[in-house]
């Protein structure tokens, strides 16, 4: 199996502050990969740095076998290598709709596209996947005002409109209602199974990431602790112990 | 719904061709009125649908000015010679001479703003909220000084261009004309251009712009282009301004920031900010109330101003439509739908 993402020695500080050090991992074409680790490990920053948000120190990151760690957000985004975000984005003053129709795929899109109005069939799209998600009814709401979790299944939606190769999540489940977690559960593998999208995912819920992830990467203070598959990772004495605090 | 739009338009547009004869007194004042809806409904392309609150926008009507004098002179005579007041030259303009030069002086106004508008764009659209604000008053401020300190273009005297030739009244139709049609158009072309992908792209850069770099949209590209098409409407709006003016001068016709320059903002915020209709309906609720106060109110006619900009900004930022959209969420068709049977798989 051919890695779609890799990462090779990453290194990223602040200042003093080392957030990632030679950190290396890469994630299979077509699965689901896990990376958990305690608050403040550097997991938010490795997607940083991966999507392109700032530039890192030193290391190589392969999308697809090219080279991106010096490419700009946009850039990497059109590649079709998307994130969503630990803090929900929307565009709060659309409607759901609205951001639905804006997610659409910018990399295949010609200048004069833009002149054009959307189809029949991107209104059929997102209607669709809005349903996927289940806020159908409430798609002609000022996104703005929707619940915090379900901005965050909106923002889920927006990005298999984009139809990604790769989606790279921070912490889908963080703040959504326990009983819909296991239909947001389902999603993802659906996601992952029926759109082919390869999923890269954050998560403080073991119960999530257990049952999701095919490989688990464990962070602990910016370098890479562990990684196997769920059972592994769940039997290691190191996670454990950086879970708990042992360090 | 659709025929009740209709209807409404119609009377709109029949308003626009019968007010210059019926009301032959305020001939200027309905021009003017134009004027102001266009550089509100510019304004509001960047400030309103993309997030981008430009205090510079003078910058482009005070250039068109300039440069369709500019065009329409240097075909005929020498810059130097005409502007220079001292040479005591006098310089006649045939029919052909004065309407082409007038032509194609106005669309270079348009073309050169546009330019512009991407030039200055590339430097100010790194920065952010109040940022970009002050930064692009200082361009128009600076552009005032200039121009002002530039012999060639007649200095702080400003130019004096040949009057209308024909009888005044006509002229003051034909004025009128002109910026109804440059008004309907750019009206026009924002209701289309809002309904395409690029207006959603703009609407997602004032949204939230990082989100939207994620997304791949490419951002850069779209606030020059949106501000550039913006440019183009006002530098036509002030090509027209400056044969309807005759005489300018740049401090306080052209580069006048601190008169329309900000008016336009009023305008849009009292309107409604981002919507279709909120800047046209801004820019005619403040038009009467400026042209009501300085006919009762003089000698506090600024002060009324003062107060109007005050209450609106602090008070009613949402502006007119804003209020409506608020107070009746379903003529905007924001509303819960519950999924009909037929279209569930």
């Amino acid at each position: 199996m051919s890695a779609i993402i890799e990462v090779k020695d990453v290194s990223k500080n602040f200042g003093g502050v080392v957030a990632n050090r030679d950190v290396s991992l890469s994630v299979n074409t077509g699965t689901i990969t896990g990376l958990i680790g305690p608050n403040g490990s550097g997991k938010t920053t490795l997607f940083n740095s991966i999507v392109g948000y700032h530039p890192i120190d030193s290391g190589s990151i392969k999308f697809e076998g090219e080279e991106i760690s010096t490419f700009p957000v946009q850039q990497i985004a059109r590649r079709g290598l998307l994130r969503t975000f630990q803090q929900t984005r929307i565009y709060g003053a659309m409607n759901g709709v609205e951001n639905m129709l804006i997610s659409l795929p910018h990399r295949k899109m010609k200048v004069w596209d833009a002149l054009k109005t959307f189809t029949r069939e991107d209104y059929e799209r997102a209607d669709h996947l809005l349903e996927f998600v289940g806020l159908y009814e409430k798609r002609l709401l000022k996104s703005g005002d929707l619940s915090f979790g379900q901005q965050k299944l909106l923002e889920f939606a927006m990005a298999l409109m984009n139809e990604p190769t790769c989606l790279l999540l921070d912490e889908p489940t963080a703040g959504i209602n326990p009983t819909l977690i296991n239909g947001l559960i389902d999603r993802l593998k659906r996601a992952n199974s029926e759109f082919g999208i390869t999923l890269f995912v954050i998560e403080h819920n073991m119960r999530v990431i257990m049952n999701m992830a095919e490989t688990i990467y464990c962070l602990a203070h910016g370098e890479m602790l562990a990684q196997g598959t769920p059972d592994e990772i769940q039997n290691d004495q190191r996670v454990i112990d950086a879970y708990l605090g042992a360090h | 719904m659709a025929k009740n739009k209709t209807i409404l338009y119609a009377l709109i547009l029949a308003f626009t061709f019968i007010s210059p004869f019926a009301f032959p007194d305020f001939g200027t004042q309905l021009a003017t009125l134009w004027l102001m809806i266009i550089v509100s409904i510019t304004w509001d392309m960047t400030g309103g649908q993309m997030g981008y609150n430009s205090l510079g926008n003078i910058f482009f009507y005070g250039t068109g000015m300039y440069v369709a004098a500019l065009i329409a002179i240097g075909l005929v005579y020498d810059v130097g010679d005409y502007t220079n007041a001292a040479g005591g030259g006098i310089y006649k303009f045939t029919d052909l001479q004065y309407f082409g030069g007038m032509f194609l002086g106005v669309l270079g106004a348009g073309l050169f703003c546009s330019l512009s508008a991407v030039v200055i764009g590339l430097l100010t659209f790194g920065l952010r909220g109040p940022y970009f604000a002050i930064g692009t008053l200082g361009v128009a401020i600076a552009a005032g000084e200039l121009v002002s300190n530039w012999d060639w273009v007649g200095g702080g005297q400003g130019i004096a261009l040949p009057v209308y030739p024909g009888d005044l009244d006509t002229g003051k139709v034909y004025f009128y004309f002109l910026f109804a049609a440059v008004g309907v158009s750019t009206f026009l072309f924002v209701k289309w251009l809002y309904g395409t992908r690029f207006g959603a792209a703009i609407n997602a850069i004032r949204d939230d712009e990082e989100k939207a770099d994620a997304m791949g949209i490419h951002t850069l590209r779209y606030k020059l282009y949106t501000w550039a098409m913006a440019a183009f409407f006002v530098g036509l709006a002030g090509g027209i301004s400056a044969f309807q003016l005759i005489h300018f001068e740049p401090l306080e016709s052209a580069y006048q920031t601190i008169n329309l320059g900000i008016f336009m903002v009023v305008c849009v915020l009292l309107g409604g900010k981002g919507t279709l209709w909120g800047p046209v309906v801004g820019a005619i609720l403040f038009h009467l109330f400026k042209e009501i106060t300085w006919n009762y109110l003089l000698g506090w006619q600024w002060v009324a101003l003062g107060a109007l900009i005050v209450v609106t900004v602090v008070y009613f930022q949402d502006g007119v439509m804003g209020w409506l959209e608020h107070k009746r969420p379903e003529w905007f068709g924001i509303k819960i739908e519950k999924k009909v049977a037929e279209q569930a798989e």
